[in-house]
């Protein structure tokens, strides 16, 4: 067994026995900090499709967890209040439905994502950085302007979301379904990479010209990197909008969109569990720094300064080494 | 509509076009010579609104204050570039974004655990204050009015500096080749580290003049970073000329919207409603202006092809 399966086993293993050890210690809010770390993690794997095997710097990831977290804002608040979401020839109501949600969160950060891919990927590089921050802004500020849904106070909704066969309101239930989408979308995203699909887009990052010189279309392959990977941080979205029971514009954010990408790297960039790792140490910052120092951003600045200039490679490339690089 | 609120708000928006061309200017000119990207300009415009409010507030002084805003971002600039930016240069731009948002988080919360998380108010002088009457009997602010000059002369002003002196020549070389002119024996170093800190002076400087209107506090600097951002995407990257059509662009584009198209919408639809869709998609006027610009031209106005 190499380093790495060893490193992602151990994170998978923690993950499990997170729940047990703090309903055994007694320390039942460990679950909900898990719970936001897990799904952290999912945004950023999500974001690791499109950065680590596409190559493609988006600073604007925000636009799809905040959509997916306002597919479930407006979803439940049409349930909540019982009036109807669409009332014209067709008559739709609400609903208080996770798995409903998901699909409308992911099909809807779906459609962002190739609306923004199909501008953005007419250009690259520094541009295409640029770019999906300003469309990330775009869509923040059409957020706080838009009166219907709560605009800059945000969407509170009253109740989790309801799971056919679960009490979504017991942390631990509730945390078991996060977990299972993250280990969920990992086996996707092992199984992106090693498809002709995933080494397609593998090689459209390393070597544009070659991929085009052998019949395949290098923005193609990335925009469809790019609305998969849209499609999991909407769906991680919805997830962390039932989780707080609360929607506002500031899950459109670039400093969420900046947030994920850190995840990403402070866990290690292109690495299957490097998200998964990323997250959990940010929450885990988050929670101890955060009692000690009302600014204990100052501490995370100065680590991600260290990791980008010391440490690349992150976690993942401290502990289970770093790979040969390919390119 | 009368005529007069036309010009009112054309003068609104070129004010606040000039203002982000302080801000464009150093960005597309670090990004043109070093190839950085750099998120942690909006936080040496912080840096420049902070200092100047508290150099005005233990002097008294307009203008000792614009010049603290300029020397302190100046200085944490070249501080910054010689510490942190210049490891960067010859790393992918994912490394860039990444220590760069690492130094905005430094900076903002270094600068609210000194100053607090109050904003802090920077007045006006009184020698800048009032309105001035304009041709035509438009009333103008006399403050906002002197923006408009500031900005423009600053732009003629680094316009002369970089086709006309030797430090110009050596930056447009830079642009060019900078492997070449370091063979040529210039300390292209040292020369980073200026255009480094010229590019702060001038977002600071920004900050200072815009903190006299808006108030002064923790994170004003990044919403301007993005517009910025917009406007050298529109200008095409590198280029001076690009970033202060841009700029006008986008600040012509951002007030006028803001102004005219809820009145647009009154006319089709019920004032509320009109009101809510016509405030919402001017706050996405610009990104769209951006997005058209994009399809016609890839690159930007006077980006270079590729």
């Amino acid at each position: 067994m190499s380093r790495e399966t060893l490193f992602n086993a151990a994170i998978l293993a923690l993950l499990v026995a997170v729940p047990g050890w703090a309903l055994a210690a007694g320390e039942p809010f460990t679950i909900t900090l898990a719970t936001r770390a897990v799904i952290f993690a999912l945004a950023a794997v999500g974001l690791n499709i499109a950065l680590g095997l596409g190559g493609l710097v988006s600073l604007g990831h925000a636009v799809y967890f905040g959509i997916g977290g306002y597919a479930m804002g407006i979803l439940a608040w049409h349930a909540q209040s019982h009036t109807p979401l669409i009332d014209g020839w067709l008559t739709l109501p609400g609903t208080k439905s996770m798995p409903v949600i998901w699909l409308v969160a992911i099909a809807a950060s779906a459609l962002a994502a190739l609306l923004i891919g199909l501008l953005s990927l007419r250009t690259s590089g520094v541009y295409f950085i640029m770019i999906t921050l300003a469309f990330g802004q775009m869509v923040y500020f059409f957020a706080i302007s838009w009166p219907a849904y709560g605009g800059e106070d945000g969407l509170p909704i009253y109740v989790r979301n309801g799971f056919p066969g679960l009490n979504t309101l017991v942390p631990i239930q509730f945390y078991g379904i996060c977990l299972a989408l993250l280990c969920a979308v990992l086996a996707l995203n092992a199984a992106l990479a090693r498809s002709p699909f995933g080494l397609a887009l593998n090689a459209a990052r390393q070597s544009p010209q070659r991929v085009e010189c052998v019949g395949l279309d290098p923005v193609r392959l990335k925009l469809v990197a790019l609305v998969i990977s849209g499609a999991i941080t909407g769906l991680a979205g919805a997830l962390f909008a039932d989780l707080n029971r609360f929607v506002s514009p500031v899950m459109f954010s670039w400093q969420m969109s900046g947030e994920i990408m850190v995840f990403i790297i402070i866990g290690g960039v292109g690495r299957l569990f490097g998200p998964v790792a990323g997250a959990g140490l940010y929450v885990l910052l988050e929670h101890l720094l955060g009692g000690v120092s009302e600014y204990w951003q100052i501490f995370l600045g100065g680590l991600l300064l260290i990791v980008v200039l010391f440490a690349r490679g992150g976690l993942a490339g401290l502990i289970a080494g770093r790979r040969v690089a390919h390119d | 509509m009368s005529p007069i609120l036309i010009a009112e708000q054309v003068l609104n928006g070129l004010q606040s076009g000039v203002m982000l061309f302080l801000m464009a200017a150093g960005l597309t000119l670090i990004f043109g010579v070093m190839g950085l990207i750099n998120l942690a300009h909006g936080s040496l415009y912080m840096v420049g609104a902070f200092a100047a409010a508290a150099v005005a507030a233990a002097t008294g002084s307009f203008l000792l204050a614009l010049a603290a805003a300029m020397a302190a971002a100046a200085g944490a600039g070249a501080l910054v570039e010689l510490v942190v930016i210049r490891r960067l240069y010859d790393r992918d731009h994912l490394d860039q974004v990444l220590a760069t948002f690492a130094l905005i988080l430094i900076f903002s919360e270094g600068t609210r655990w000194l100053f607090g998380s109050f904003p802090l108010y920077l007045d006006i002088p009184d020698w800048l204050s009032g309105p001035v009457t304009l041709p035509g009997g438009i009333q103008y602010p006399l403050y906002r009015l002197a923006l408009i000059g500031i900005g423009l002369s600053v732009a003629a002003g680094l316009w002369l500096l970089i086709a006309h002196t030797r430090i110009g020549i050596r930056i447009r070389a830079g642009e060019n080749d900078r492997e070449m002119i370091a063979a040529l024996g210039v300390d292209i170093s040292r020369l980073y580290t200026m255009i480094f800190a010229l590019g702060a002076a001038l977002a600071g400087l920004a900050g200072a003049l815009v903190g006299s209107i808006q108030s002064v506090q923790v994170g004003m600097g990044e919403p301007v970073l993005i517009l910025a951002f917009v406007v050298i995407v529109i200008g095409g990257i590198g280029s001076i000329r690009g970033a202060l059509i841009g700029a006008l662009l986008v600040g012509l584009t951002d007030t006028l919207g803001g102004v005219f198209l809820p009145e647009l919408f009154k006319l089709i639809a019920d004032p509320a409603s009109a009101t809510a869709t016509g405030s919402a998609l001017a706050s996405m006027s610009i990104y769209i202006l951006m997005a058209a610009v994009l399809v016609w031209r890839p690159t930007g106005l006077f980006g270079a092809a590729t």
